[in-house]
């Protein structure tokens, strides 16, 4: 019971935290929609019918974005204003304080995902029809769920180094490419796809498509979500012991 | 039973150099620190910047593992019984960093709370005596960010004192704060052992610690140079004389001359104003003014004078000569 009201307690913060910075709020905003007009772009010159598949990918980008380079400068900016050693030496689980900070960042990113279907919708005229509106929805909590958590497993392994912001950006770009947002998978040789397998937001893309299309979205959406819960339990397991780590190089301050 | 206990602790950081041909390297930050804290004792370690008193402090607050020594507090191992060490004990440290800037200092305080396990029944009464405790009542919903230096300050030892540790941990809680600030500051440290809990306090500033501290242990290059109640360390100096000159503009060179003069035992400056003051310390009896001052020919002097070591004196002998 202390343990779900301290992840409450920590989202909490973490939401009014992000709600006060008007420059990231201005960034969150626009960055989403820079992203998915690029994707837009290059799909109607070449693609058209893909359009809405590329809207899909490109609202899902978004959530990916929002997690996986937060996961690094919300650590970077805990460093940075001397709360990490704060929260490292209180006596509560380090896991669970971390939890609601990346759990926050993708919850953030489902602004991304409404914003980059409507922008397609008004600007490029792209209609997303969802033939399965409950199970979109579930397929759509799932990922964004599954995505927090993948940001949890890399904030509580990146805690050690004092470059995390840069490890966060450097899973941005290869993670939109093998996992099908814009591009399917099945262009990349065979064990770019297994890695593919590994990763939540690969099941969350293709719960969220078969929703959309009236597919079969519960056993991608089933994958995302143990996928997240791998996630959770690892970054669990490993989480004293990368503190360990981080106590012993001494990384935890800036200095 | 001493409340902390710290035998033979060392700490070493391996740093490199070099972008392509990078080599490592081995800074000893702590050399092998003993000393005991007794239960309700405030507790001073002091030392100049570098010398190891933050590097110590974290280790026994639980945030570096010392490379080798043993350190317990309340009985518990900082490194095997961290968790139970951190529920006991309470961290403050001095400067702007620390807090969440677009929060308003409830909700830190708040969030601290619940870190530290404080029951959600008692956070509202705990986060307003605190806050009563530190001046901040009324203040509490404004954002950090428009707080000034002592504000933060005293938001930070209401922070450090959430969950009513047994044992606190201050490091430079002062540095950076207002005259008037610091005092309240040094009055709030001093009702903390009154209470009747255990403080270990870092600080620059010698006054801070002849005032506060019941025992105090100077550290110099990672080794305690020397160790006893304020009254003990001032007793290494008493068989010294002061002498103070106000210098205007003096040299490197000229100082140097000062420091190799025969009878001085050591030499420290003092900015004070658009003054250098030269604090020469040397044996008592022994009557250097004169030939100071011709040592001094060419530089503008202003004020001499002549008193009895302080506290400042003994710490400036004990670093200045290790």
């Amino acid at each position: 019971m202390r343990n779900i009201r301290l992840v409450l307690v920590g989202l909490r913060l973490q939401v009014k935290m992000l709600s006060r910075s008007s420059f990231n709020g201005i960034l969150g905003i626009l960055y989403p929609l820079f992203f998915a007009t690029v994707a837009f772009f290059v799909f109607q010159a070449g693609a058209k019918d893909a359009l809405p598949f590329a809207a899909l990918g490109a609202a899902v980008m978004g959530i990916w974005s929002a997690t996986s380079t937060s996961a690094g400068s919300a650590m970077q900016r805990e460093r940075w204003h001397g709360t990490l050693e704060l929260l490292v030496a209180a006596p509560s689980p380090f896991s669970l304080v971390m939890l609601p900070m990346t759990i926050a960042m993708s919850a953030l990113g489902l602004y991304s995902m409404g914003a980059t279907l409507l922008w397609g919708r008004v600007l490029f005229g792209i209609h997303v029809t969802v033939e399965h509106p409950l199970l979109f929805v579930l397929a759509v909590v799932v990922t964004v769920i599954s995505i927090g958590l993948f940001g949890f497993l890399m904030a509580v392994s990146f805690v050690r180094y004092r470059a995390s912001w840069a490890l966060g950006n450097l899973f941005e770009y290869p993670v939109w490419l093998i996992c099908g947002f814009l591009v399917t998978v099945d262009h990349f040789p065979e064990w770019v796809q297994k890695i593919a397998w590994t990763l939540a937001p690969y099941w969350g893309m293709n719960a969220i498509r078969e929703a959309a299309t009236g597919g079969t979205p519960l056993p991608d959406a089933g994958m995302c979500a143990a996928l997240g819960l791998v996630y959770l339990s690892f970054g669990i397991a490993i989480s004293d012991a990368m503190l360990n780590a981080a106590r012993k190089r001494a990384t935890l301050a800036l200095t | 039973m001493a409340v902390v206990e710290v035998r033979d602790l060392k700490r070493t950081y391996r740093t490199t150099t070099g972008v392509f041909r990078r080599r490592a390297m081995d800074v000893e930050a702590v050399r092998g620190v003993s000393f005991e804290i007794g239960q309700g004792e405030l507790f001073g370690l002091l030392g100049p910047n570098g010398a190891g008193k933050t590097t110590t402090i974290k280790m026994l607050i639980t945030l570096l593992i010392p490379t080798s020594g043993t350190a317990q507090v309340l009985g518990y191992d900082v490194v095997a019984e961290a968790r139970e060490v951190r529920r006991r004990i309470g961290y403050v440290f001095g400067g702007d960093r620390g807090l969440y800037e677009r929060l308003s200092a409830y909700d830190n305080l708040r969030y601290f709370a619940e870190l530290y396990a404080v029951p959600p029944r008692d956070q509202k009464k705990r986060i307003a005596e605190l806050l009563e405790l530190v001046g901040l009542s009324g203040r509490e919903r404004e954002r950090v960010e428009g707080y000034s230096r002592g504000m933060r300050q005293r938001l930070h030892i209401a922070r450090g004192l959430l969950h009513d540790p047994m044992v606190v941990f201050l490091d430079e809680p002062t540095i950076g704060v207002d005259p008037v600030g610091a005092r309240e500051l040094r009055a709030m440290i001093a009702s903390l052992t009154d209470a009747g809990k255990t403080v270990l306090l870092t600080t620059h500033y010698m006054f801070e610690a002849d005032d506060l501290c019941d025992r105090i242990a100077v550290i110099n290059k990672g080794t305690i140079v020397a160790e006893g109640t304020p009254g003990d360390l001032k007793a290494i100096v008493a068989d010294r004389t002061v002498i103070e000159i106000e210098t205007f503009g003096v040299s490197e060179d000229t100082i140097e001359r000062v420091r190799a003069a025969d009878g001085v035992t050591s030499v420290s400056i003092e900015e004070r104003e658009q003054a250098q003051v030269l604090l020469v310390q040397s044996p008592a009896g022994t009557e250097l003014t004169q030939s100071l001052l011709s040592l001094l020919d060419g530089t503008s002097v202003g004020r001499v004078a002549a008193r009895e070591p302080t506290l400042e004196d003994a710490y400036v002998a004990l670093v200045g000569e290790a």
